[in-house]
């Protein structure tokens, strides 16, 4: 009887309980940030966990990172917006910590999904800002993006120059820079994903989204958590025509921090 | 008490298009002089007693950290409000 069920035992449409191709990816501990009003954070953590590893659920106002070895800052929204997007939220406690660890040598790789990305800039882990989508609309589509560097922590998987569709879904995603950070970032190599087949919002040279100088801090507008799981995902694949959101493009960004974390 | 206006607008390299879109909605209501308008914001910091070089440095600082972002934005006034009647 369904009633009787634990949550543990409720079928889920992925089958989490196949073991992933390599057991020791559990081990990898990824901790999912929620603020007040963010809203993607449970597909984060479910992305991390199809992926094979281990979502560890935080909260903006702890003090600590729980032992975690990777943070991801989710997409939806956050306290403070109203400012501008992500402007309070990175003054939370655990932003420091956040900002610390991607900081310190061993460079703790973090990653930054549309509001996590504002929240990114805000706390000057990553250049630039965004604002207004150029049409002032809201946009949500499913978008194919160009890899640009796999050298990164999220990005490993990935063929430089791969074609992949993901979601894109906000209102504040024209990403802009002044000149000489864009020059900067171009030099760098650090576009780590850039918009294909049109520039959606007007962001500055095609970019969806960037890296830091050491790789370990990712920060991007669209959501690949939201293109992981068949049957939830994006209605195209970079890769050709897929079934019905059947799209899954996004599964390779987590399962490369996984694998670069075993490393 | 004494009350600190703190102006913010966009860069003017940063494209507004929020202002843009207020211009645009400017001859429709019959007002067709502006060829642009820029959209900012502006904060009223209030204190108790004098707003005093201290107090303007604080305001300053709150201008730059929290209430203005240096990369979009700059902040093109932080002063004292004239005292209202």
């Amino acid at each position: 009887m369904a009633q009787n069920l634990t949550a543990e035992q409720t079928p889920l449409v992925a089958d989490l309980s196949e073991p992933a191709t390599d057991s020791r990816l559990a081990d990898v501990r990824v901790g999912v940030v929620t603020f007040p009003g963010t809203l993607d954070d449970r597909d984060a953590a479910r992305a991390v966990e199809i992926a094979g590893g281990t979502a560890v659920p935080l909260w903006y106002a702890d003090k600590e990172l729980n032992g975690v070895d990777a943070v991801i800052l989710p997409g939806g929204f956050s306290y403070g917006d109203y400012l501008r997007a992500g402007a309070i939220a990175r003054f939370a406690p655990l932003m420091d910590r956040i900002v610390d660890a991607a900081n310190a040598r061993e460079g703790m790789p973090v990653l930054g999904i549309c509001n996590g990305f504002q929240v990114l800039t805000e706390a000057h882990l990553l250049p630039g800002s965004m604002i207004k989508n150029e049409q002032l609309k809201f946009i949500c589509r499913d978008q194919a993006l160009r890899v640009e560097n796999t050298d990164t922590a999220w990005t490993g998987r990935f063929e430089q120059g791969q074609t992949i569709v993901v979601p894109l879904k906000n209102q504040d995603g024209q990403y802009v820079a002044d000149q000489r950070t864009l020059d900067e970032l171009e030099a760098e190599h650090r576009v780590v994903f850039r918009y294909a087949d049109g520039n959606p919002n007007g962001s500055r040279n095609d970019i969806a989204g960037i890296t830091n100088a050491q790789g370990n801090v990712v920060g991007l507008m669209p959501h690949p958590e939201h293109a992981v799981e068949p049957g939830f995902g994006a209605d195209l694949s970079g890769s050709g025509r897929v079934q019905m959101r059947q799209g899954t493009d996004g599964l390779d960004v987590f399962v490369s921090a996984l694998e670069h974390l075993l490393r | 008490m004494a009350r600190i206006v703190v102006d913010v607008m966009p860069k003017p390299e940063i494209l507004d298009p929020q202002g843009k879109a207020i211009a645009n909605e400017l001859p429709r209501i019959g007002l067709s002089g502006f060829t642009e308008v820029r959209q900012g914001r502006r904060f009223e910091l209030t204190v108790e007693g004098e707003a005093d070089e201290q107090v303007l440095a604080q305001a300053r600082e709150a201008a730059e950290k929290l209430l203005s972002n240096p990369v979009i934005e700059d902040v093109v006034n932080v002063s004292v409000a004239p005292e209202e009647d």
